[in-house]
């Protein structure tokens, strides 16, 4: 899918969504909309708040005002952990730093969130922890321990982990920063291979042009605590507003 | 700044942590017993908080029972009692060390483990990921760790009972000269089950302790490997000292409610 909406109901809608650390107003009224099997890339410097957005839509932070529907569900106004369990088994969240479990090993990691959630057999388990390695592009590493492994590894296992109970929506907090142009553009291919083998709905946060033209159907971009542009890649790519040319290109 | 408002802002910041570890404890209670129980890590944190600290644990008791007992034989020689050494040091290890000890070991080592831990879990977000993941990090990692050292530093405490009164033995047969089976008959004679119940439930409390502030120190842990560091320090020295000051006044209920 390349550009957005089609007609179609968005996902995610976000009205008017601010945050502010003390007297820091990081998020000052963003809106944004997400369409079903597209991937937006939201676009920002460091500092700019796009992680910020993304743990309200998580419920890892609290908006300090406005509206997160997430599947016509609106998640600012839930209170309890009850209401987010059925969000955080639908929606997938791949954390910058991977976040794997250091105290257990690569099957582990991946089996945990199937053996919390899930009555699968141990054998099915192991199964699908082989068919989501493989889906990754790794290997037989089960048995190695998350700090065994590379950068890019770690990114592919949690990636595995994020799509193990099979969400419907996937967040990627700046999938490659740290990460070698390859390996980045192996993420890359990884993002556009779940988008169209699963048919996930996509929003990369990230500040890494050359991954946003090689995923993205839609670009936003957040500039001071605002969206100042979204639109189809191309129309962002021959953009003439300043803040946009001088992120995109230097 | 002035002494008063260094000692001020110290005072206050105690008062802040003390405050913020009560509301932290407190808001384990709701989840507590909630399902899923994780009853296997539970076991895992109980055999984890074992392996590690039941070296500490036993070196120490026995070295504490064998110096406990050279003290006393040697007051007690003067009086024409050394055969009561063996109640002196009965006593003394199943109320009072034994389960002290063992809680300030299990804080050094575990507690400061379990801090460390979770703080490298908190400041690489992986506790983060466990929340998203639709699981429950407090219940996941906190209410196990908390049950895991309630049960542990009791199982623990017994052990250091008996490798306390094992090292007073070995100083009343050498030392003393008292014969094995008369030293024992003076221990059970002094020593009864009763007498283990304040202890052990002392150390289940002392458990509870150190299972709420490590994780705590862990959860709250900020600023990187530093704040790891700190958190672990931090940890060790809060749990020793409210070991110490718990114990006075359950030592005294204890008192109260078994008349000595």
């Amino acid at each position: 899918m390349r550009g957005g909406g089609n007609g179609q109901e968005p996902i995610v809608q976000i009205e008017g969504v601010t945050k502010a650390f003390g007297n820091n107003e990081v998020l000052r009224g963003v809106n944004l909309t997400l369409y079903p099997g597209e991937t937006l890339v939201l676009l920002g410097g460091s500092g700019s708040g796009k992680s910020v957005l993304l743990g309200i839509l998580i419920g890892l932070l609290q908006a300090g005002g406005g509206r997160v529907m997430l599947s016509d569900m609106e998640v600012t106004a839930f209170r309890t952990e009850e209401e987010w369990k059925a969000i955080w088994r639908s929606v997938g969240f791949l954390f910058q730093g991977a976040a794997l479990f250091d105290s257990m090993s690569v099957r582990d990691n991946i089996a945990f969130p199937l053996e919390i959630h899930t009555d699968l057999s141990r054998a099915a388990i192991d199964d699908k922890v082989s068919r989501l390695l493989a889906m990754v592009g790794l290997g037989d590493i089960q048995q190695k321990m998350p700090s065994e492994l590379s950068g890019g590894m770690q990114k592919r296992v949690a990636l595995a982990r994020t799509i193990a109970l099979e969400p419907r929506i996937v967040l990627y907090d700046e999938p490659t920063t740290g990460l070698d142009p390859i390996t980045s553009d192996t993420i890359a291919e990884l993002i556009r291979e779940l988008q169209k083998r699963l048919g996930i709905t996509s929003l990369v946060v990230t500040h890494d042009i050359r991954l946003a033209f090689r995923v993205a159907d839609r670009v936003s971009m957040l500039y001071q605590g605002k969206i100042v542009i979204t639109g189809p890649l191309e129309e962002i790519r021959n953009h003439q507003d300043p803040r946009v040319r001088e992120f995109l290109y230097g | 700044m002035t002494l008063a408002a260094e000692l001020g802002n110290r005072v206050i910041a105690l008062i802040r942590y003390l405050g913020e570890l009560s509301l932290f404890a407190l808001s384990i209670l709701p989840i507590l017993f909630r399902k899923p129980l994780f009853f296997g890590l539970i076991i895992r944190q109980i055999r984890d908080i074992g392996i590690y600290s039941f070296p500490l644990v036993a070196i120490s008791s026995f070295a504490i029972g064998i110096v406990l007992s050279m003290h006393s034989i040697h007051l007690l020689k003067q009086f024409g009692a050394v055969h009561y050494v063996a109640a002196a040091v009965g006593l003394s290890v199943v109320k009072e060390l034994g389960p002290v000890l063992t809680a300030l070991m299990v804080a050094g080592r575990s507690g400061s483990g379990i801090s460390a831990e979770l703080g490298s879990m908190r400041v690489t977000r992986q506790i983060d990921a466990l929340q998203v993941l639709a699981v429950n990090p407090m219940k996941y990692l906190v209410v196990t760790r908390i049950v895991a050292c309630m049960i542990a530093v009791p199982l623990l405490t017994a052990f250091a009972d008996l490798l306390g009164i094992t090292g007073g033995l070995l100083m009343g047969i050498t030392r003393g000269g008292i014969s094995p089976s008369l030293y024992l008959d003076i221990t059970f004679e002094f020593v009864e089950m009763i007498d283990l119940v304040p202890g052990l439930l002392k150390a289940a409390f002392f458990g509870m302790l150190i299972g709420i502030v490590s994780t705590y120190g862990g959860f709250t842990a900020s600023g990187g490997t530093t704040g790891v560091g700190t958190a672990t320090t931090r940890t060790v020295v809060v749990t020793s000292l409210m070991i110490f000051i718990s114990d006075v006044f359950l030592s005294q209920t204890f008192i109260v409610l078994l008349g000595g």
